[in-house]
């Protein structure tokens, strides 16, 4: 590896997790598309900021596109107040606009910005190692390094002093607003760390993808676990995976790293929406058809307890009598069976008296309206789940 | 070229009278399509539907080779169709809120479709040049196939939403109540969804991936403040749309190195300020009048009040008494004694004032209502 290749990781790293911390309250928060309009609506604020300074990584330019970031999250929340529009309506409005002010801001001064409008937009991550501070002819490095890195610093110092703060407010705004803590505020500060995180990270990965940085690993985070310090640590661990492993993908395919890095990251996400314990597609799946079938056995129970007459309860008779397919009324026996809660003699079926008893139960919390009590009864008396 | 020679141009030149034809049919549609989007509150499923098409357009010419605008559609249709039900997918199966579903399949859908482009820049061979037009879009690309194109596509979606009308409606404003009728609410969702995705893809093109969303929002936005009607917001919502398309194209065309797109988002977000000002009813500038009169109204009323509560201590209700003693009523101003004047509710001479019957009566049955209104 050059020395180029490892810097490229390292902003892209650090990058991602600046953006992860931000993303993780973004998602929590339900404002994930918050972060769209602010990336996108930067970028007027970018276009004036590089007339006056002429340079990408001033801290003038950022904070001056960081204000036209903040500038939308105040006029969606003024949009949203009149009633006119919905919320989302009103996001949607705001930020085409003022991306479309950007793109003709830079159309109409062509000559004079030397600002790409696909740069802005999709970055350019490789570039990032040429642009270096020298001072007295000392390399300290590239200079979008130092930016991320100290808006990273600043998200993190942020991040542990308001910590209790940002999580009360993100889950119970009655509650924080009662012992004195200004949801305002931290919505505001939670959206101005958002919008200088946006500007810090878009000449690295471009004004759409940072969008990808705080939503994916933060989402994909919330698929595993549902403690907000775990769902951080494993949005930074995704973030960072998804940089370094982005990276190399775009070396191997030669194409852009940022599109890379988000390709990973949906990946990532996709894992988990399949596989993910608990929440993911498949264990969901899974769990859907095993109370399905445990929802068939009690059925079969009530039946059987029902009626005390043999022919009602000739196995021979199921199909006909509860309506069940062969295979399915086959698959509810032997779950009965191994659970003790049937005995079959001469092909007639009968109730055991753990089997009565699991029904009487039932009945009562079904009854007394507490069906949920159920899934805690089933684990009383099941050997084997369903 | 200044107006009046680009509306000269319009007539004879072939370019211009294509891509003005294209945009306004296509602000059309997508204005129209967009009210239901509104209304389902899927405002932003455009943005991400519109971002979640780009791998499809870089895979579509990866496949076949060909850059014709019908092929890279198709494949940015199937694209934008998988984003759709993927997001739809998240929101139902897991406890992922829908806006997160939105930015992660916008931002993902995107960010592979980047990599595909640029993969597909750097391969030897490939005449690649043209397909990042479909990022910001380009009006100037449009001929007239493209055109025909649009105008099948946006009368195959009239004839459906007209068909499916009444289903549509009753499906937007009470869901349950259509499925306990008996309608196919997943179809009809299905359509709907379908015809929007279709709509956006057919934008591309001529406003590009980014812009789309707005166009599909903002003539809605606008209509919206003007109706109560579906009707007639989804009719006004298309000629909002088509009047955006008609004179962002012009703008762009006399302006030079205006790019159609942002323009045409510009003019439909006038459009969205004006309706928002102005719309009679739900603009705010009636609504400041009407907040205004209200507010004037109520103080006159407790003026009112304060006065017979005074004045009903006296055997003659019309005994004049100080206006000095008003000064200690907050609600009382010089604006509210001059109203009560003019409605003859009191008489005002030397600083004294009196209650005249009417403004006895009055008061009575302000007492009356009120009193009403806490049974």
């Amino acid at each position: 590896m050059s020395s180029a290749q490892i810097e490229i990781q390292l902003i892209a790293t650090l990058v991602a997790v600046a953006c992860a911390i931000p993303g993780t309250f973004l998602v929590l928060r339900k404002m994930a598309m918050i972060s769209d309009a602010i990336s996108h609506s930067i970028l007027p604020g970018l276009v004036v900021g590089f007339f006056l300074t002429q340079d990408l990584n001033s801290p003038l330019l950022i904070l001056l596109a960081a204000a036209s970031g903040l500038i939308t999250v105040i006029l969606v929340e003024f949009i949203q107040k009149t009633g006119l529009v919905k919320e989302d309506t009103a996001i949607g409005l705001v930020f085409p606009v003022l991306f479309s002010i950007g793109v003709i801001l830079i159309a109409k001064n062509a000559n004079d910005v030397h600002l790409d409008i696909d740069a802005v937009l999709l970055g350019e991550i490789a570039f990032a190692p040429f642009d270096r501070i020298l001072i007295d002819g000392m390399d300290y490095g590239p200079k979008s390094l130092w930016v991320i890195g100290s808006i990273l610093l600043l998200t993190i110092i942020l991040l542990l002093l308001y910590f209790k703060e940002l999580k009360l407010s993100t889950f119970d705004e009655q509650l924080a607003t009662t012992l004195g803590f200004s949801p305002v505020i931290i919505h505001y500060g939670l959206m101005s760390v958002a919008s200088v995180t946006t500007v810090g990270a878009f000449d690295a990965v471009g004004a759409v993808l940072v969008v990808a940085l705080m939503i994916a690993p933060a989402a994909t985070a919330y698929l595993l676990t549902t403690d907000l310090k775990k769902m951080l640590v494993l949005a930074v661990l995704f973030g960072c995976a998804g940089a370094i492993g982005g990276y190399w993908l775009a070396h191997y395919l030669d194409a852009s790293i940022a599109g890379s890095i988000t390709t990973v990251l949906g990946a990532f996400f996709l894992l988990a929406y399949l596989f993910a314990p608990g929440r993911g597609m498949l264990s969901v799946s899974y769990k859907q058809k095993r109370q399905e079938k445990e929802v068939h056995l009690l059925t079969f129970l009530l039946h059987l307890q029902n009626h005390e007459e043999t022919s009602e309860r000739h196995i021979k008779h199921l199909n006909e009598h509860i309506n069940w397919h062969r295979v399915k009324a086959r698959s509810v026996v032997n779950l009965a069976l191994k659970n003790n809660m049937i005995v079959i003699e001469d092909g007639v079926i009968s109730l055991t008296p753990k089997g009565s008893e699991f029904t009487r139960q039932a009945i009562e919390f079904i009854m007394s309206g507490k069906s949920s009590a159920i899934e805690e009864m089933k684990k009383k008396f099941f050997l084997f789940r369903g | 070229m200044d107006f009046t020679e680009y509306f000269t141009q319009v007539f004879n030149d072939y370019t211009l009278r294509t891509i003005t034809l294209g945009t306004a049919i296509l602000g059309a549609i997508s204005g129209m399509l967009g009210s239901f989007a509104v209304l389902r509150k899927q405002s932003l499923l455009g943005d991400a539907i519109s971002h979640a098409s780009l791998p499809g357009i870089a895979l579509a010419f990866l496949l076949t080779g060909i850059k014709s605008t019908d092929v890279l559609l198709a494949g940015a249709l199937i694209s934008g169709l998988i984003g759709t039900y993927w997001i739809r997918g998240i929101v139902k199966n897991t406890h992922l809120k829908s806006d997160t579903a939105l930015g992660l399949i916008l931002s993902v859908f995107f960010g592979a479709g980047i990599l595909l482009l640029t993969f597909i820049q750097k391969m030897p061979d490939a005449n690649q040049a043209g397909l990042d037009t479909y990022l910001f879009g380009q009006a100037a690309t449009l001929v007239e196939s493209d055109v025909w194109l649009m105008s099948l596509v946006t009368g195959v979606s009239l004839f459906l939403v007209m068909l499916f009308w009444k289903e549509f409606k009753l499906n937007l404003f009470d869901a349950d109540f259509a499925h306990s009728l008996g309608f196919n609410t997943k179809f009809l969702d299905l359509l709907i969804s379908s015809l929007i995705v279709i709509a956006i893809v057919l934008g591309l093109q001529t406003v590009g991936v980014i812009l789309m969303s707005a166009m599909l929002l903002a003539p809605a936005a606008a209509a919206r403040q003007w109706t109560h009607k579906l009707g007639a917001m989804v009719i006004l919502s298309g000629i909002f749309g088509a009047l955006s398309g008609i004179v962002g194209t012009a703008f762009s065309a006399s302006g030079d190195n205006l790019s159609t797109g942002p323009v045409i988002v510009l003019v439909a977000a006038c459009f969205v300020l004006l309706s928002f000002i102005f719309a009679p009813g739900r603009g705010l500038l009636f609504r400041e009048l009407r907040y205004r009169k209200n507010r004037n109204d109520l103080e006159m009323n407790k003026t009112l009040a304060f006065m017979y509560n005074i004045a009903k201590g006296h055997e003659n209700i019309s005994h004049p008494h100080s206006v000095r003693i008003l000064n200690n009523f907050r609600g009382y101003t010089r604006k509210s004694l001059k109203k009560l004047i003019d409605k003859e509710y009191i008489r005002v001479y030397n600083n004294m004032w009196s209650l005249t019957d009417k403004g006895f009566r009055q008061a009575v049955n302000m007492y009356n209502q009120s009193e009403d209104s806490y049974e």
